[in-house]
């Protein structure tokens, strides 16, 4: 075990090098890839006409239904597609991602990583629209889709063959590598640290046996995607929504207990995000930061919601758009924020170890000074997400997968077989290497995916921008008013 | 014409039901129609995998309950010498038997009694005494 965890460290450092090259401008590293990310956030924003903020009402309409035609009663509904798609995003990031934005870059960060939750629901729009526009539906009924997809035919379109499909396979290879590191390595190696944390530490119980709660967790990912057994799925993924409610009621009362100290913290969270006093980097710092958790956060830009997303039934492949907008405000600018609101407020993040414990451990300490129970919940409910974004993330790695080696049960199996495999590793290694190997994999999706968005803006926009103007019209209508 | 609509699973009060509407319908001349309803929430939680299969198996769901359910109910129909319309659909089931009762315009729904969910029925309250509850239309439940 011990020669496979070293060879991982050093290919990790390699990839991470590569990945997250970040020139010094004034005194700060500012990770490219990072700006990479805001920058398409931002440009794509703009380039819709801030249809985030126009279109947001809308977006909650087709969520409830009001334009679902009841023919297709018993089909994948825009709730179910959203649904299925923040189990997969809401998880670590939100919990230990935030813990580590505010130990790292204070509280002026939560700001910045609200900011970058605004810009990405712009370019998860631009994303699934595309992912439903140009998806896969095959003879059995069955439908799929995702950047692959989007990136060969759409830019074929464009006459642009080859940079698509080189693009695409690109793509591919990312998303195998950040569905083993960030969708599975990660999460196990975080769930199995809350577990020995809760059980008493390295001294407790279960302490020296990360690898044992690794193989566990692979049986029990295995029985699902191996095995098929879809009990196990059904329970994760009804359990999940109920843990973000108790995740997110539990963090107001946090917040509400500390009600005399909200004006103070919301006086760190500004100050912070322009002066960033104390902080390695300063106001720069914060944001960088801020940005870089938010976007692992939400994974707006990286393409893995346009998967997610392309299963819904619509005729028109903007609404998934609107729909997927939703995806960066419940993840990082409702669900984030609570996260940082609840550090910041309890002042856990000034302690002076702050930024060595890191993680899930600095948030559960939040938690813990009003909810001494908490921690518990707080374990369980990281195991839950870790679990479900596994789930998720399998599901990625295996349509990409199927994409460069042909969709066979064989591929699919060998694809499972590993990523079961990692799940051990990714509990049995530390967490820098492991941390490092899945942000690397999974940004690099983004390189590739919103290399194509930019080839394929006129297109997002002219599909976006027809199908709103229908609705304002009225030549679309509510189902109800038919 | 008045119509009557049969709200059907695969339980034998199902079947009593379709019998008892038959008499009715014989007698009274009355248009019968047969539907079930698939029960779906467009509000449930799914993977992935389960999304992408969807639309395979709510094509199934379809075909399973026409063979299954539907055929034998209109089969029964038919051998009194009469002919019955069928709905399959998905959705609530109480809310969606009277979205079908409204459709067709029927003037009165008949159900049996107990359905062929068992122990979930058991449980959660039967989808009769909901539509009992909330019906617009008058309701048999057939014992």
């Amino acid at each position: 075990m011990d020669v496979v965890v070293d060879a991982f460290n050093a290919f990790s450092e390699l990839l991470t090098s590569i990945v997250f090259f970040a020139p010094t401008v004034g005194g700060v590293k500012v990770p490219l890839i990072v700006v990479w990310l805001v920058v398409a956030g931002s440009f794509f924003t703009v380039w819709l006409g801030f249809m985030n903020l126009r279109g947001f009402k809308h977006a909650i309409d087709l969520v409830k239904g009001k334009y679902s035609d009841p023919d297709d009663a018993g089909e994948v509904t825009h709730f179910q597609a959203l649904a299925t798609a923040v189990s997969g995003t809401v998880g670590l990031g939100n919990i230990a991602g935030v813990a580590v934005a505010i130990s790292l870059g204070g509280p002026g960060a939560t700001l910045w990583m609200i900011l970058a939750g605004f810009v990405g629901m712009s370019t998860k729009m631009a994303e699934c629209t595309l992912g439903v526009k140009f998806r896969r539906e095959h003879a059995d009924g069955t439908v799929s889709g995702g950047p692959m997809f989007y990136l060969r035919d759409a830019l074929a379109l464009n006459g642009r063959g080859k940079l698509g499909k080189f693009l695409a396979a690109c793509f591919a290879v990312c998303m195998i590598g950040g569905s083993l590191g960030g969708g599975n390595m990660f999460q196990s190696n975080q769930a199995t640290a809350q577990i020995i944390e809760v059980t008493g530490g390295q001294d407790g119980a279960l302490g020296g046996l990360a690898w044992l709660i690794g193989v566990i967790f692979a049986v029990l990912v295995g029985a699902v995607i191996i095995g098929g057994i879809k009990s196990i799925a059904k329970v994760t993924e009804k359990i999940v929504p109920f843990m973000a409610a108790v995740y997110v009621s539990a963090c107001l009362i946090v917040i509400f207990s500390n009600f005399s100290s909200i004006p103070s913290a919301a006086g760190d969270i500004f100050t912070g995000a322009f002066t960033g006093p104390g902080i390695v980097g300063g106001a720069v710092g914060a944001l960088l930061v801020g940005f870089q958790r938010a976007a692992f956060s939400n994974e707006a830009g990286l393409g893995s919601a346009a998967v997610a997303h392309s299963a819904v039934k619509t005729k028109e492949p903007a609404t998934e758009g609107f729909v997927a907008l939703l995806e960066p405000f419940i993840d990082t600018i409702v669900i984030c924020t609570m996260t940082a609101l609840t550090i910041v407020i309890t002042g856990a993040w000034r302690d002076p170890d702050a930024p060595d414990i890191g993680g899930v451990k600095l948030t559960s300490r939040a938690f813990e000074s009003v909810l001494p129970w908490f921690p518990v919940v707080l374990a369980i409910a990281v195991v839950m997400f870790a679990f479900s974004t596994m789930i998720s993330w399998s599901y990625y790695g295996m349509k990409a997968t199927a994409y460069l080696f042909g969709e066979s049960k064989k591929t699919e199996v060998i694809f499972k077989v590993i990523f079961v495999i990692f799940t051990v590793i990714g509990s049995a290694a530390a967490l820098g290497p492991v941390i490092d190997f899945s942000d690397s994999m999974i940004f690099l999706m983004g390189v590739f995916n919103i290399i194509g968005l930019y080839f394929l803006a006129k297109v997002i926009r002219t599909t976006i921008s027809s199908y709103y103007a229908r609705i304002q019209s009225g030549e679309i209508k509510e189902f109800a008013d038919r | 014409m008045a119509t009557v609509l049969i709200g059907v699973d695969k339980s034998e009060a199902s079947t009593r039901a379709v019998e008892f509407a038959l008499e009715r319908a014989t007698a009274e001349d009355l248009q019968l129609v047969v539907a079930h309803v698939i029960n779906w929430s467009p509000f449930s939680f799914n993977t992935n995998v389960e999304n992408e299969e969807r639309p395979a198996r709510r094509k199934a769901e379809i075909a399973a309950a026409d063979e299954q359910v539907i055929a034998p109910m209109v089969a029964l129909v038919e051998a009194a010498g009469r002919k019955a319309s069928s709905q399959i659909r998905h959705g609530h089931p109480s809310e969606t038997l009277i979205d079908i009762a409204e459709e067709v315009g029927a003037s009165h729904i008949v159900v049996g009694r107990t359905g062929d969910s068992g122990l979930r029925e058991a449980i959660f309250g039967s989808v009769v005494m909901k539509l009992v509850h909330v019906s617009p239309l008058p309701v048999t439940v057939v014992p």
